[in-house]
């Protein structure tokens, strides 16, 4: 009894076994290993800041495709690059470290709002009541799309209802960018000491009305700054960061303190 | 008699009494007035007035080249006092005209066609567009685009919707009681230009005497009335559709691919008097009620007059208010203040009492299934609000959300207090966002 179930489950084993050996012979599937290399330097966030829909991908891609770049991988910056590079042999260009900012410093304490919301936590959803209960068209709402979004765990919202980014964490990747329906987030060179901590395009005073840190566009910032590297569109500085000398002149001078200078 | 229906729904309390048996009153001429310059569904107009123009009643102040666009009147006469950015009940802001009175009530010079059988379609499908009359329900959808239909796809069947399935609401109640004429000569008229065979003018039966006067009112015998089961959202087009002829509009289709033309009786009724009056649209009944409002009432009330106007001539706010909704009470939007003008879309002004608003508080699903056994589009409302939540909206696409015509029997229904439509919505602003990007 014993011996005939052993005998017949050895040998539906032994031919099941022969079966998958000879299929894993005739349909192998010629991978090269450089892909794997790569997928190990990666950092294996899946962020998709690369633009493929995981690492995996992308190693695919840089691997496969002449044309694919080896510094796609925002998160690894220029080490990954070089990395990727190596094992592709693919020359890579230098790329700076890059964070994200938040252009807007309405907290709760300094913006009124305009309704009680009672809803779904998403900026996305809130924006379609109304443009969002924040009197300032503009502004940061706070109910953190983006930190959900954020693969990094890099974003959290303030006890003021302000996102704040953790500058260690922050790759650069660009996923709260995309999911912002303000358009507030910027992703700039993380070595930058200054930045403008606002997004409303509207005349001073209407500004002033509304937010005691919204900038006024009276542009004391692009006449003075010594290396030109700031002109003002749309009432809103803007910095041009290859002319930027870092001098933080700019933010002592601002009157309504939205210059911000990074600490 | 069998009462028709279409699957789903639900049953709110109507709370119509408040004001059924109210006649529609006049609204005093507002002194001023605030004409936002989208109030419907396609382009915004732009502005053909000036600052400091002397305006009359019924002159065009906005309109643009667009087709599917309607254009705005002036709906007093006076002097445009400023063109900027005023606040809207529906789109938050928008650029509008504002006219302060001058009391005269002057006409720019009317164009009445008295004996419009004799005029061809265009003729008169031109004058719709002229007058800028929109769907009244509360979409506010061109009515003269609605009126020419694709060539392949001919309209055999008119039905005008006097459901009013809304609670609260009556304001097309009491147009088909008072104003019966107007809307079964603007049912004749839409016929006409359509070519349409058939009509039904479809009412729910808690409004037997509407039922009873427009059936009496009627000498064609192409047109019938017809008895619906008083049930939310009876009035949806889709599901009146359903109800009345057996048919199924498809997925992401138009009651135009069925044969069938859907319009309002009020549009109806204003219809009529754009042809024969040769009136544009420059007032429109809504319904003032709620427990917050001290004298609540069926108004006509002229296009641009502030919430704010039309609240104090009802004897303004008995307390504090919980909510102020424009529109009715299961689609209608919440509003945060009463600076804000009557548009061609507003069907009514709900205010509420503080007790009567519950803030409920959301909890996770418990796949109780409620929400699936109400939808009349036949959706799965909680897996859609699920994938939405997690931001899966391709898969919520692929799940129908686009055909969720935001009736709200699911968030009504739902004993997790899921804000099922909110999640809906979010999921349908972004797919259509993600399409406009791929083109």
């Amino acid at each position: 009894m014993i011996l005939e179930a052993a005998i017949s489950l050895g040998g539906l084993g032994l031919l099941f076994s022969l079966c998958l050996g000879l299929a894993s012979k005739r349909f192998y599937v010629e991978v090269d290993p450089r892909v794997g290399r790569v997928i190990e330097v990666l950092p294996g966030a899946n962020c998709g800041a690369c633009g493929c829909p995981g690492c995996s991908k992308y190693a695919e891609h840089v691997v496969m495709e002449p044309e694919v770049p080896a510094n796609l991988c925002i998160p690894g910056g220029g080490e990954v690059a070089k990395e990727v590079g190596h094992i592709t042999g693919k020359e890579v260009e230098e790329t700076g470290k890059k964070r994200a900012f938040i252009l807007c410093s309405g907290s709760k304490d300094r913006v009124a709002k305009s309704f009680n919301y009672q809803g779904i936590e998403d900026c996305r959803a809130a924006l379609l009541l109304f443009s969002g209960n924040k009197s300032c068209p503009y502004g940061c709402l706070g109910f953190g799309t983006c930190v959900n979004a954020c693969p990094f765990e890099a974003i959290e919202i303030n006890e003021l209802g302000l996102p704040v980014i953790d500058k260690e964490r922050c790759t650069g990747c660009g996923r709260c960018k995309d999911v912002c329906p303000k358009g507030i987030i910027e992703i700039y060179p993380k070595d930058i000491k200054v930045y403008i901590a606002c997004s409303n395009k509207d005349k001073g005073k209407v500004v002033k009305d509304i937010c005691a840190v919204g900038c006024i566009g009276c542009s004391i910032c692009a006449k003075r700054c010594e290396s030109g590297a700031i002109e003002i569109k749309d009432n809103l500085p803007k910095i041009s960061y290859d002319k930027c000398t870092q001098c933080k002149d700019c933010v002592g001078r601002c009157p309504q303190g939205s210059m911000v200078a990074v600490s | 008699m069998k009462r028709l229906s279409f699957t789903g729904g639900v049953y709110p309390v109507k709370r119509k009494e408040l004001v059924k048996h109210k006649e529609i009153e006049e609204l005093p001429v507002p002194k001023k007035v605030v004409i936002p310059l989208n109030q419907h569904i396609g382009a915004p107009c732009d502005p053909k007035v000036e600052v400091n123009d002397q305006v009359k009643i019924g002159q065009v102040v906005g309109d643009t080249d667009k087709f599917v666009s309607s254009p705005v009147h002036a709906s007093i006469s006076g002097k445009v006092i400023s063109i900027k950015d005023m606040p809207h009940p529906v789109l938050g802001k928008c650029l509008a005209i504002i006219i302060e009175g001058d009391g005269k009530s002057e006409w720019v010079e009317k164009k009445p066609l008295k004996d419009w059988t004799a005029e061809s379609p265009n003729v008169l499908r031109n004058r719709i567009r002229e007058a800028g009359i929109v769907g009244l329900g509360g979409a506010a959808f061109p009515t003269h685009v609605k009126l020419s239909p694709p060539k392949d796809k001919p309209i055999d069947t008119v039905i005008l919707n006097g459901a009013e399935c809304e609670p609260y609401l009556t304001c097309d109640y009491r147009i088909m009681l008072e104003d019966t004429g107007s809307v079964i000569t603007g049912l004749k008229i839409i016929m006409k230009i359509l070519g349409a065979r058939h009509a039904y003018i479809g009412i729910e039966d808690d409004k037997i005497d509407a039922i009873r006067k427009v059936k009496g009112m009627i000498d064609d015998g192409n047109i019938k009335v017809i008895a619906l089961k008083a049930k939310y959202p009876q009035g949806a087009e889709k599901q009146l559709i359903k109800t009345i002829l057996n048919r199924e509009v498809p997925s992401l289709g138009l009651p135009f691919d069925v044969g069938v033309l859907v319009q309002n009786v009020g549009t109806s009724a204003s219809i009529t008097r754009a042809i024969m009056d040769g009136e544009p649209l420059i007032s429109r009944v809504i319904t003032v009620t709620g427990k917050g409002v001290t004298k609540p009432k069926n108004l006509r009330v002229r296009i641009g007059t502030l919430f704010s106007d039309v609240i104090s001539f009802c004897g303004g706010l008995t307390r504090e208010p919980g909510k102020i909704i424009m529109g009715g009470p299961m689609m209608g939007l919440a509003q945060f203040t009463t600076n804000i003008p009557v548009i061609k879309g507003t069907s009514g002004i709900i205010v509420f009492e503080r007790d009567e608003v519950e803030i409920l508080k959301e909890t996770p699903c418990i796949k109780c299934g409620k929400c699936v056994d109400v939808c009349p589009m036949r959706l799965l409302p909680s897996v859609l609000g699920t994938l939405s939540a997690n931001g899966r909206f391709k898969e919520a696409e692929n799940y129908g959300v686009l055909d969720c015509i935001e009736c709200g029997c699911c968030s009504f229904v739902c004993p997790a207090k899921r804000h099922l439509i909110q999640y809906i919505k979010l999921a349908k602003a972004e797919i259509t966002a993600m399409k406009k990007a791929a083109s």
